[in-house]
């Protein structure tokens, strides 16, 4: 395996009593795309959320790049390269799109807490914005309405604003749930080409998308690992096939 | 908008005072500088602060005392009030940026009952009477603000009038420039996903204290100039009535436009005076136009022109 960018400990999430993850080591190699599958309720989301420090773990340590992260705040894990998806899709729909990745860009600027300044500044960062919207297909809807998208141009936007951050690793909550097969495969491509100089840690339900994209997998099953390895070996396994595909394939 | 729309409102402003009784006309630009300020928030941050009377009569009892008992200028006496504001701002927005939605409002209440109780207690506020006869003072002191100018058979107050819309306009300058600049972008995008904001590495507590600051130095700067306007700072100023009032111009003229609170503030204030032979009815009379405009107009009288139009106003 690669050496390791992002490393759990014995990472545990308890709510109320119930153990949404449960004892977790996660080691994501440098420059893979990882994916994290398992049923609905199994802890994805939930590993996402401490791993960006929207939850606090209830014990475990988190490590990126040899770092312990665990008692960041969710700012600075984005500041340290991490930046996150979300499962339902999180734009600004008030904003255009262009607007909705400029945000991105100008966050490394410096600018951000300048009131006394006109946002005319911003327009320098207007060029590259348009060139990473034009990669998800969105260049001629740049001064729309973002709320008024189709939803799977929505999630393309998201992946975008991700991307204008160079982040050294991705995590994305199902790109693809609920889009067309063209959007599907647009969106494939996409974190293909995006995953050329980065790390992807990836949820994601469609098998098909998986088996195309992931150098390796985990499968979670109530919060604990089922099953992990390259995917020929993952969807070989009896056990992960009871658990998960089987009842994907029913 | 226009640069010629910009010229015409600036022209009706100077102006105001020969056509409309000055006094009342600075009384609506306070609190359309007020409603300004408290839009910033509510409009701009999505944060809705119930407690903003806080810093409009904090700051008016602060520049009223000091005007009257320490001799200060009235553009310094302003400029303290302003300050005190924007102390207050950050000790009230501190404790009140950890909660979310409603318990933002509840605890921005809680924190202003307490200035309410202490204005109804200290010594140097006056209690129940108030701090009355503060003297308006010479502006830079030289410039009379007392001075009555005889136009047209009508005796104005130019000098005191021109002084507080020149504090209107930079009041709505600082706010303008606040909402049109790279800052007021990562606001609109806290207002929009504050969860979405976060995870791109903004620091979303330090934006909205940020924000919460300038709006409370804003309100602060309204009922400072307030206090001088009416030579008055009273309990009213600093109640909850006075929270909520401009909650209501807010919400009237138009959550989130630029001129809404402008349009809104001048609704209310001049319903007030127009309806007030009418006696307590008026919070009734009000309430109702307030609940009409809430159902026909769900974005204020500014929000749907401007949706009409197709334009931001
Ligand atoms: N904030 C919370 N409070 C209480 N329980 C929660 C919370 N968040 C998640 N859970 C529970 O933890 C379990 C794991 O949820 P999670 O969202 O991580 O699943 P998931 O694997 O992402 O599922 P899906 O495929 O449906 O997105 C679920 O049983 C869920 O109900
Ligand atoms: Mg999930």
């Amino acid at each position: 395996m690669e050496p390791c960018i992002l490393e759990t400990r014995s990472l545990s999430k308890e709510f109320k009593g119930f153990s949404a993850v449960a004892d977790l080591n996660l080691r994501v190699g440098r420059g893979t795309i990882h994916a994290l599958i398992g049923p609905n309720g199994a802890g994805k989301t939930t590993v996402f959320n401490l791993l960006t420090k929207f939850l606090t773990p209830t014990s475990g340590t988190i490590h990126f790049k040899g770092q312990d992260i665990t008692k960041e705040k969710p700012a600075d894990i984005a500041t340290l390269g991490i930046i996150r998806s979300f499962q339902i899709s999180a734009v600004f729909p008030n904003l255009s799109p262009l607007e909705n990745v400029r945000i991105a860009l100008q966050r490394t600027t410096g600018d951000s807490y300048r009131f006394w300044k006109s946002e005319r500044c911003l327009r320098r960062l207007d060029a590259r914005a348009m060139e990473l919207l034009d990669a998800v297909g969105l260049a001629d809807l740049s001064g729309g309405v973002t709320g008024e998208l189709a939803y799977g141009r929505k999630r393309a936007l998201e992946i975008a604003t991700t991307l204008a951050l160079e982040p050294e690793l991705m995590l994305l909550d199902e790109p693809t749930q609920g889009m067309g097969a063209e959007d599907v495969e647009r969106i494939t491509a996409l974190v293909k080409a995006a995953s050329a100089n980065r790390t992807v840690l990836m949820v994601e339900h469609n098998l098909k998308v998986v088996a195309s994209l992931a150098d390796r997998i985990t499968v979670l099953q109530r919060g604990a690992i089922l099953a992990e390895g390259p995917y020929a070996e993952v969807s070989q396994d009896p056990r992960v096939l009871e658990a998960y595909m089987g009842s994907a394939h029913a | 908008m226009n640069r010629l729309a910009w010229i015409l409102l600036l022209a009706a402003g100077l102006a105001a005072p020969f056509a409309v009784y000055p006094v009342f006309m600075m009384k609506l630009l306070c609190f359309a500088l007020f409603a300004l300020a408290f839009n910033l928030l509510l409009g701009y941050t999505g944060l809705l602060s119930f407690g903003h009377a806080a810093f409009f009569g904090g700051a008016a009892y602060v520049t009223g005392h000091l005007v009257k008992h320490a001799g200060l200028t009235p553009e310094l006496g302003i400029l303290s009030g302003t300050l005190f504001a924007a102390a207050l701002g950050w000790v009230v927005g501190s404790l009140a940026i950890r909660r979310q939605g409603i318990y933002f409002a509840m605890v921005t209440l809680a924190l202003a009952q307490i200035v309410y109780f202490l204005a109804l207690k200290l010594p140097f506020t006056g209690g129940e009477d108030g701090l009355q006869g503060i003297p308006r003072g010479f502006l830079f002191g030289v410039i009379d603000l007392q001075r009555h100018y005889a136009v047209a058979g009508k005796s104005l107050g130019l000098n005191l009038y021109y002084f507080v819309f020149a504090l209107f306009c930079l009041g709505f300058w600082i706010v303008h420039r606040t909402i049109h600049s790279p800052f007021g972008q990562v606001l609109k995008a806290i207002r929009e996903n504050e969860a979405r904001a976060l995870s791109l590495g903004y620091r979303v507590e330090r934006f909205k204290l940020i924000a919460f600051v300038i709006s409370s130095a804003l309100a602060g700067m309204a009922g400072a100039t307030k206090s001088i306007v009416f030579q008055l700072a009273s309990l009213t100023d600093v109640s909850w009535h006075t929270s909520g009032e401009v909650v209501l111009m807010t919400l009237l003229g138009g959550v989130g436009t630029v001129l809404g609170p402008v349009a809104g503030a001048f609704t209310v204030v001049t319903l007030q005076s127009e309806l007030s032979f009418v006696g307590p009815w008026i919070t009734v009379i009000i309430g109702g136009i307030f609940v009409v405009c809430v159902l026909v107009f769900r974005r204020g009288f500014v929000g749907e022109l401007g949706r009409i139009l197709k334009r931001a106003l």
